[in-house]
């Protein structure tokens, strides 16, 4: 499911045995954490692990610097993040704002576990609506993100806007290192063509989104 | 380790405020929010006084005071941590370490381990169903804690043991992975902000962690039946997508003694009401 997951945490946890790593977090907690995981995860498939528990060099060094990354590891975070943006084979950016509509209020999708899993072709969705607001009609909205109500009246829709809002969403960390958000587009989330869809409902002046009250 | 230094600074928060100010509609949002926030409260009040999960306490009282098992013995010579048989403010303790299991233990764990002793259930017969409305597990937890109702949520994490877990579950907290890159901080560490529109719990800020923390097991609205501590964390876990992790395994029980201790000083107020 995650594109690029390699096992970086034992590498990360070289160094910080290593002492390269000041800062952040307390490394025999972590240490100890990881034993923790092991023992507790015991019904986890080898696959599982793999997609869902083992973390990537970015999920690791983010871990353990609690989102706050000294400004080297920052660097090599967005540099990593960027290099990882795919595009849509069509080129296009700006994809269907409906389709988007619908993706940004699915909140289903990927749970696993005995008691509650999702059916495996359950869609999958950004649920967006869970941090920001997006069209003013609907007010379950949360706010732990920023409220992205009339985001073209806001940002406009140049090409470089265009393409920016496309990077945030498919990797956000290639903007901001250790952001909350998730990375839709590297981790395989989302397609190229449904972030682009995504950023339709953001930007396209049709969207419920950007229809003045 | 105080709550200053487990906060990052949110440097996004800042992004985040000036970007509602450059927003014309800000103040009408916010007074949206404001008003939303308030029928929520003014709807948990209301639920409030008629809390179904007082009919799973009194089903969990009578269960502790029958005699049952292979053994057919009652549970009241449980040692919760407070001597057997003491119940009165247990609940706000845990978890701790017993020497005689050599294991730092929750409610949960703790109450399997008096009922395969006592009344001579096997493990899996303890725990039978026991994320299901009307397990044993549901019934004698709710009860368990209902027993520390005005206690202070009291663990100190000092034994070696205890503060090992309570320093692995605070790693654990902010730990990151996943298709979503979820950890626990990644909602669970702002205050004041919501999930929709749940207000999420910012556990690094001691009122808000006394808050959850003092009100469960509660009963889910949203799910119609009363939840122990163990099952909101897993369905939490489940909403991370992560897989899901073995009841009473080490990860649940680190993560509670973190929460505990950031909650010490709460006033128990089980079982609690929630969406």
């Amino acid at each position: 499911m995650m594109r690029g997951t390699r096992p970086f945490i034992a590498g990360l946890l070289a160094l910080i045995a290593a002492g390269a790593l000041a800062g952040g977090g307390n490394d025999a907690a972590v240490k100890s954490a990881e034993e923790i995981m092991r023992k507790s995860f015991v019904d986890a498939t080898p696959e599982e692990w793999k997609a869902r528990l083992a973390q990537d060099q970015t999920q690791a060094a983010c871990s353990y610097y609690r989102n706050e990354p000294p400004p080297d590891m920052a660097v090599r975070i967005v540099s990593e993040a960027q290099a990882s943006i795919r595009y849509p084979a069509d080129g296009k950016l700006l994809g269907d704002w409906k389709n988007g509509a619908t993706l940004a209020a699915i909140s289903t999708g990927g749970h696993i576990g005995r008691i509650q899993p999702d059916p495996p072709d359950r869609p999958r969705g950004g649920n967006c609506y869970a941090c920001h607001a997006l069209a003013p009609q609907e007010v379950a909205a949360g706010t732990l993100g920023p409220s992205l109500t009339n985001y073209l009246k806001l940002r406009g829709n140049s090409r470089g806007t265009v393409k920016a809002v496309y990077d945030k969403i498919y990797n956000a960390q290639a903007q901001y290192p250790c952001s909350l958000m998730p990375r839709f587009g590297h981790n395989g989330w989302l397609t190229p063509e449904q972030v682009a869809d995504l950023v339709a409902f953001l930007l396209d002046a049709a969207s419920p989104v950007n229809r003045e009250q | 380790m105080t709550t200053s230094n487990l906060r990052a600074p949110a440097r996004w928060l800042a992004a985040l405020a000036a970007g509602a100010l450059v927003c014309g509609a800000a103040a009408a949002v916010l007074a949206q929010d404001d008003r939303a926030a308030q029928e929520i409260q003014k709807y948990r009040q209301m639920l409030e006084e008629g809390n179904p999960a007082d009919l799973t306490e009194a089903r969990g009282e009578e269960l502790w005071k029958t005699p049952r098992g292979p053994k057919h013995a009652t549970l009241e010579h449980c040692d919760l941590g407070l001597g057997p048989g003491r119940l009165e403010g247990a609940y706000a303790k845990l978890p701790r370490y017993f020497a005689d299991t050599d294991k730092v233990q929750d409610v949960e764990s703790r109450l399997v381990t008096c009922m395969m002793a006592l009344q001579g259930y096997s493990y899996a017969d303890a725990i039978k169903n026991w994320y299901q409305s009307e397990s044993d597990i549901q019934l004698l937890v709710t009860y368990i804690a209902a027993q520390s109702k005005g206690a202070k949520i009291d663990v100190p994490a000092t034994q070696p043991r205890e503060a090992e877990l309570a320093a692995a579950g605070e790693s654990l907290f902010f730990r990151r992975s996943g298709p979503l890159d979820f950890s626990c901080a990644t909602c669970h560490s702002h205050a004041g902000r919501r999930v929709r529109l749940q207000e999420v719990a910012d556990f690094l800020l001691p009122e808000d962690a006394r808050a959850a923390m003092t009100k469960w097991p509660a009963y889910r609205v949203s799910q119609g039946e009363v939840w122990t501590m163990e099952r909101r964390l897993i369905d939490c876990i489940r909403q991370m997508r992560w897989p899901e992790p073995q009841y009473q395994s080490e990860a649940l029980i680190a993560l509670q003694v973190f929460l505990q201790k950031q909650a010490n000083g709460g006033v128990m107020d089980a079982p609690g009401m929630k969406r």
